[in-house]
């Protein structure tokens, strides 16, 4: 009888000490989280891509609710995200901006010139530090696909030796415009339809003799705008976002083309 | 055999983790950087040394007394695991950082088998209690050293141009086995 006894006492009784130990330990040690903190982390989307500017979705959630990041601080959630924090806040959320990632350049195969033929490791980072890449624009995408690498979310590709943004996918994470070595991938609001694809600050004269569809500094687009939404500088125009109204007259205009736009559908936005 | 030969022989020559093989997960899981490595060292040695303490009292007090050395096992479990837990609770409380960084390898430590080996081969070597203190701290010491010198190297790879194949996990192995042998060099040392 004691063989059995003796087995049950000392196990169960070790078990019991443990677990009261750890029980009162668990009073001593007790963490005091905010409930409203795990209830946003819960919401938030968990991809810790650092978007927000906080280190992982833990740190957005407690900058949330201490009131140090607005509800919609997450880009990659969006406005659905946003909604959800908001309501957990008890704070209102106005409608927000989209951004999305966009490649400022379109000299692919066809339209720009090489100066050299690069063999080496697929990777802009490298090419990008012998003379500047291959392209003979030197503020030009250099189309190794370094940005396809680093997108999480299958939003960027190379057509034609050029990466391309697909609006739809993309979240503005920012991670391929911290990648990026030109520094020519840049945050562009969701709705506009017309952007200067060009980041070149070359003369005209430059431009020309690399890229058939640079931006020349003709200024043709600024004298054109109805809006006075184009400021200049550096041999570059620009468009201001907020006061474009993707009219189109500028695409129309551009000799070279560098303004570019989804033209069918700014033209079926006109009728 | 006096405590400084058992301390020395535990750290070197019998290196629980290059000589004896045990606790291979979190030598290669947490050696990524020599923060962590430190951190996992702290808390494996805390683990061990309490652990060792608590088995040898348990072992010779309840269960060689009433005949249940059978029970060795399961019990050393149950004492390790409770400790993991309190360790657990006390670093999320104390360094919110390193319990983080430490992640799933932290309630791992329940099943690292250097725990384990530590608290049997103490039984099994038949020490007294101070002998076990200075093994377990030998073990654990041991333990820490194998991670610091495994996160320094790691820590370098960032730097070095490793060859695809190897990058990563391969890389990390093949140092493991080369610390190893030049670990080797200490036997005969005692």
């Amino acid at each position: 009888m004691t063989a059995i006894l003796y087995p049950i006492v000392v196990l169960g009784g070790l078990g019991l000490l443990f677990g009261v130990s750890l029980g009162f330990a668990s009073k001593v040690f007790a963490v005091e989280t905010n409930p409203l903190v795990e209830a946003i982390r819960e919401v938030l989307p968990g991809a810790n891509c650092g978007a927000c500017g906080y280190p992982g979705c833990d740190g957005c959630a407690v900058a949330m609710v201490e009131g140090k990041a607005p509800a919609s601080a997450c880009s990659v959630g969006g406005q659905s995200v946003a909604e959800k924090v908001a309501s957990i806040l008890g704070v209102e959320v106005g409608e927000i901006n989209r951004q999305v990632a966009t490649v400022l350049c379109q000299g692919d195969c066809s339209k720009a010139k090489n100066k050299y033929k690069f063999a080496g490791l697929r990777d802009c980072r490298s090419q990008n530090i012998l003379a500047g890449g291959s392209k003979s624009c030197s503020y030009g995408c250099l189309g190794c696909g370094t940005c396809v690498d680093v997108c999480d979310y299958d939003a960027i590709h190379i057509v034609e030796g050029v990466a391309i943004v697909d609006k739809e996918k993309c979240v503005a994470c920012k991670a391929c415009i911290d990648v990026c070595p030109k520094n020519i991938i840049e945050l562009v609001p969701y709705e506009s339809e017309v952007i200067v694809k060009c980041k070149s600050n070359d003369p005209g004269k430059v431009v020309r003799a690399n890229c058939s569809i640079g931006c020349i500094g003709c200024k043709i687009c600024v004298k054109n705008c109805p809006e006075d939404a184009f400021s200049f500088e550096n041999f570059l125009a620009k468009i201001n976002y907020e006061k474009c109204t993707n009219c189109g007259i500028c695409v129309e205009k551009c000799p070279t083309k560098a303004i570019f736009s989804d033209i069918e559908k700014v033209s079926l936005k006109a009728q | 055999m006096n405590l400084f030969t058992i301390l020395i022989s535990t750290i070197f020559i019998n290196n629980y983790v290059f000589a004896q093989f045990l606790g291979i997960c979190p030598f290669l899981g947490v050696s990524n950087k020599t923060e962590t490595a430190a951190g996992m060292g702290v808390a494996v040695t805390f683990v061990v040394t309490l652990a060792s303490v608590i088995t040898y009292v348990i072992h010779h007090y309840i269960l060689a007394k009433l005949g249940l050395e059978y029970l060795q096992t399961i019990v050393f479990i149950l004492v390790i695991a409770a400790l993991v837990q309190l360790v657990e609770m006390f670093l999320k409380k104390s360094s919110p950082g390193l319990y983080r960084a430490l992640g799933v390898y932290l309630p791992l430590i329940t099943t690292n088998c250097i725990v384990l080996g530590v608290a049997i081969l103490n039984i099994d070597m038949n020490y007294n209690i101070i002998e076990t203190i200075v093994n377990a701290l030998g073990a654990s010491i041991g333990f820490a050293i194998a991670l610091l010198l495994m996160a320094g190297v790691r820590e370098n790879f960032e730097l070095a141009d490793i060859p695809k194949p190897l990058q990563g996990f391969p890389i990390s192995l093949i140092t493991a086995g080369l610390m190893s042998i030049a670990f080797l060099g200490f036997s005969g040392l005692v």
